[in-house]
């Protein structure tokens, strides 16, 4: 696969490429939910229903990719996660699930800077904030910038969503 | 081999399980496992605690694992504990960074337990 490159020195600025850079965040989702949850995810050929997640987990980037990785997902798909991470069943879950959903979107954007050769280097993250709830509205400032991919988890829709500023 | 007393440093408690799960699968005898949610919190625990090995995350809210490095090779009696980042922060210059602060290994996230091995292992001379 075709690496996206930056020359170190001085703060690069990453231009946004979503034809390489699509498949690079699908590549990170699948291989955290590969490494940590032993589950293989599939990408869903169609949207589905937008509100059909409770749980959001966001992940800021500052430095030369600025902007925010999100994951989304419903309750029981959070608990499921943080069940496989856990090694425990999702039932006996309880405020994990939150800490699980942050963790994964922390690898996730990790894993995806990692893959842009130059930009780790030029590139910060932000501890995860969770929100609970589908009653919010999210107003991007990006400029249009974005790259989303939903998967099915165990049957469960999960949205990965990037958002970068110009 | 011998016991191991471990400090585990994370802000996330699920990765601080994980981390305790992947040492145990790596074949660490663990008679101790101290947990500590960013740096400042696990220098106090040093303070009364006594362990072999530390694994520390880069990225905490109060005090990052750089810090925590930097201030560990500040106190005589904990210079000589191998430190073993855990992080997504995987960049280079990070990488560069804890090792010449006293860091003895360095690990990315996403990992599987034979990475753990892999890396932890050797800086206990085992």
């Amino acid at each position: 696969m075709r690496m996206t490159t930056f020359s170190e020195g001085s703060l690069p600025s990453a231009v946004f490429d979503r034809p390489t850079w699509a498949p690079l965040l699908e590549l990170s989702a699948r291989e955290v939910f590969d490494i940590m949850l032993g589950t293989k995810l599939r990408v869903l050929g169609s949207p589905t229903n937008v509100k059909d997640g409770e749980f959001t987990a966001l992940v800021g980037l500052a430095g030369s990719l600025c902007g925010v990785l999100s994951i989304r997902c419903t309750n029981q798909a959070a608990r499921v996660m943080a069940g496989k991470m856990l090694d425990m069943p999702p039932d006996e879950v309880d405020s994990d699930s939150w800490d699980a959903l942050g963790e994964i979107a922390n690898m996730i954007a990790g894993n995806f800077k990692g893959k842009l050769s130059g930009v780790g280097n030029h590139c910060m993250l932000s501890v995860p904030t969770i929100i609970v709830g589908t009653d919010y509205e999210s107003r991007s400032i990006t400029g249009g910038n974005l790259i989303e991919v939903i998967f099915d988890f165990e049957q469960r829709p999960l949205w990965v969503t990037l958002e970068l500023h110009e | 081999m011998s016991q191991i007393r471990a400090l585990i440093v994370d802000d996330s408690s699920v990765m601080r399980k994980i981390v305790e799960r992947s040492l145990r699968q790596a074949g660490l005898d663990l008679s101790s496992v101290i947990e500590a949610g960013n740096g400042a919190e696990a220098l106090g625990l040093l303070d009364s605690h006594q362990v072999d090995l530390i694994l520390s995350d880069i990225n905490m809210p109060v005090m990052d694992g750089l810090e925590f490095v930097r201030q560990i090779q500040t106190v005589e009696k904990l210079r000589g504990i191998p430190v073993v980042m855990i992080t997504t922060e995987g960049s280079e210059s990070n990488v560069v960074q804890a090792l010449s602060l006293g860091a003895k290994g360095y690990i990315r996230k996403p990992f599987t337990p034979d990475q753990v091995k892999e890396h932890v292992l050797p800086v206990l001379g085992l």
